[in-house]
């Protein structure tokens, strides 16, 4: 980037400041990866071995036991399947609504295209708060039901912002021209703009799956009743916390991993709920950087 | 949003002609205000609860209105005092501290030249944004409990001679939560800071390498100057956010001995009013949040728009 090779000899501060960057950035990496690296490798361990503890960056007795009983339980399959469930659902709808709501404010000529705007920014600094919400959805009979995942949090501000503001960007001259043609506003939506939108979408696409699939408060609050439509995250949670709650105990802190979960059943139930984020984030990587660099910085 | 206030709007006049072709946008208005209302502006007609004892039965515009009685019992209550400290505390800590990571990994990362080193290690750093808060907290109990990685270090080299039950100790809990959101969120939040980076003229630096300038003057007089407007509009977007860091990792992290320290607001509301049902004073307790928020938000912009071009709205 800014680094031209010109010939100017290096003073030594900057020779010291390499070392700096460096021992910075591996231990960056370090503390980054191996909590990550060291869950994967225990669920890999064998649950009785791993309770001596010491074990790094390779399981000491391999062993397949922990995601045998992981995969054998049924709330964990069922979790899977509320979680894929409304992560696609919820991706495509929320997608649709945000990007029609971005669409219409981003109407140069639209007649209420400010007050609409306005009223969608409010919601970003002012909520009802947890329990008028909750009151909500219970009156609205959404909760207990599997809609109260996706119906809700249809439409977002942020979201909507980081389109319109993309949106935006877009020529005018080219709505102008399908209107010559005799183009209708929702043709001039789904066959001029959507096309040109196609990186937005993807990232704004990617933030909703991502919220989805990790959400697990609203399976807690508006369904802790109705086992059938519970989510991987909270289920896993439910597995992490008897163990978290207890080590506040004194009797516990002595001993040690001695737990109600053994260590390794929790780690193959943690990788099982992050394997598909992580498999596919790195190749998404491009949209989101992009989006969040039009969201954020090129107003 | 941040938005730098770009309008040359022609004025469109309202005629019958320009509704008719507008109808589509119209229309499309129309429902999405309906949706507005219901899940968003309705809610706060509950605020009302906090000044009444609501029973369910008579419903909000039913039960009894009794004036600021919730509120004198919050503040009339050492725990919810404490609450708000806690919230306060770990709000702005918070803030602070991931503010300093992403922009010191942005700048350092960004003086990694070579393209092969410097993608894999981004790659690296946004890894921890898409873990669920369970996922993370998780891994960060399983790391410090007695016997993960951190205990194993200290013990190796002697720093301490027993084994830290780091959950069991009030003092450990706020720096543990303010490492928590920097692990999760440093390489996220530098991918704006290195955007701005991006967008400073090379021009700059060269000119600086010319006059002699070394990597770390150059980072403090172009750099840094290049990504303050980022900065400030980050800062501004954030402060009103300070009162909703104070959820997930609090509620996962904390147990029974940290509880002085680890409850927040909505841990409170959640507390009083999903699990004993003093719905009135869990929005009570709420709607304080809210206030707060948005009184910070008012402060803030007026102080950026006081002091610079920078403003939310």
């Amino acid at each position: 980037m800014h680094d031209k090779e010109y010939k100017v000899s290096k003073p030594i501060s900057d020779k010291i400041f390499a070392v700096v960057v460096f021992l910075f950035l591996t231990s960056f990496v370090i503390i980054t990866l191996y909590p990550v690296l060291n869950t994967i490798v225990l669920s890999f361990n064998d649950g009785i071995d791993a309770v001596r503890g010491n074990i790094y960056l390779w399981p000491r007795k391999f062993s397949l036991k922990n995601y045998k009983t992981v995969l054998a339980m049924q709330n964990i399959w069922t979790g899977a399947k509320i979680t894929v469930g409304r992560t696609v659902l919820a991706t495509l709808t929320s997608l649709f609504a945000n990007a029609l709501l971005a669409f219409v404010v981003s109407r140069k000529r639209f007649l209420f295209k400010s007050g609409l705007s306005l009223f969608w920014v409010i919601t970003m600094y002012v909520n009802g708060g947890m329990i008028p919400i909750f009151l909500l959805y219970k009156n609205l009979g959404l909760t207990g039901t599997f809609h109260v995942y996706w119906i809700p949090g249809m439409i977002s501000a942020f979201n909507m912002l980081v389109m319109r503001t993309y949106m935006e960007g877009i020529p005018e001259s080219l709505e102008e021209s399908a209107q010559l043609d005799g183009a209708g506003y929702f043709t001039i939506f789904k066959d001029i703009i959507s096309p040109l939108c196609k990186p937005v979408y993807a990232t704004i696409a990617l933030f909703i799956a991502v919220w989805q699939w990790n959400s697990w408060f609203d399976a807690m609050l508006y369904n802790r009743m109705k086992t059938k439509y519970t989510t991987l995250q909270y289920e896993l949670m439910k597995l992490l916390s008897s163990v978290m709650q207890q080590s506040g105990s004194a009797e516990n802190a002595k001993n040690g991993a001695a737990t109600i979960t053994p260590v390794t059943i929790r780690a193959a139930a943690t990788v099982v709920t992050m394997l598909p984020i992580v498999c596919l984030y790195p190749f998404l990587q491009r949209y989101f950087v992009t989006g969040l660099t039009i969201g954020g910085v090129k107003e | 949003m941040a938005r730098v206030k770009n309008e040359n709007t022609k004025k469109v006049k309202v005629t019958w002609k320009e509704m008719k072709k507008q109808s589509f946008l119209m229309i499309v208005s129309f429902f999405i205000v309906v949706y507005g209302i219901i899940f968003y502006y309705w809610p706060l007609t509950g605020w009302l609860m906090a000044f009444e004892n609501y029973k369910p039965k008579k419903g909000i515009f039913g039960s009894k209105f009794v004036g600021l009685d919730k509120f004198k019992f919050l503040f009339e209550d050492a725990v919810f005092i404490k609450v708000i400290r806690n919230t306060f505390a770990m709000g702005v800590i918070n803030l602070v501290s991931t503010t300093i990571m992403a922009v010191l990994f942005a700048i350092i990362l960004n003086e990694v030249r070579k393209t092969w080193l410097k993608k894999p290690i981004q790659t690296i750093s946004y890894l921890p944004h898409f873990l669920s808060w369970i996922v993370v907290t998780g891994i960060l109990h399983d790391s410090l409990s007695a016997t993960g990685i951190v205990n194993d270090l200290l013990l190796k080299f002697g720093i301490i001679k027993q084994a830290i039950n780091f959950f069991a100790f009030p003092k450990y809990f706020w720096p543990i939560v303010a490492f928590a959101q920097c692990w999760k969120e440093t390489g996220w939040n530098a991918i704006i800071y290195l955007a701005a980076i991006t967008a400073i003229d090379p021009a700059l630096y060269e000119a600086a390498s010319i006059d002699g300038a070394d990597r770390l003057q150059k980072i403090r007089y172009i750099t840094l100057p290049g990504i303050k407007p980022t900065f400030l509009i980050l800062l501004l977007m954030n402060v009103g956010n300070v009162l909703n860091a104070g959820f997930e990792v609090q509620y996962l992290l904390g147990n029974g001995l940290v509880q002085s320290v680890s409850q927040t607001i909505d841990i409170y509301v959640l507390k009083w009013g999903i699990s004993q049902n003093d719905y009135s004073l869990g929005t009570a307790a709420g709607l304080f949040k809210s206030a707060v928020s948005i009184l910070l938000i008012v402060i803030a912009n007026a102080i950026a728009k006081r002091y610079s071009e920078q403003r939310l709205f």
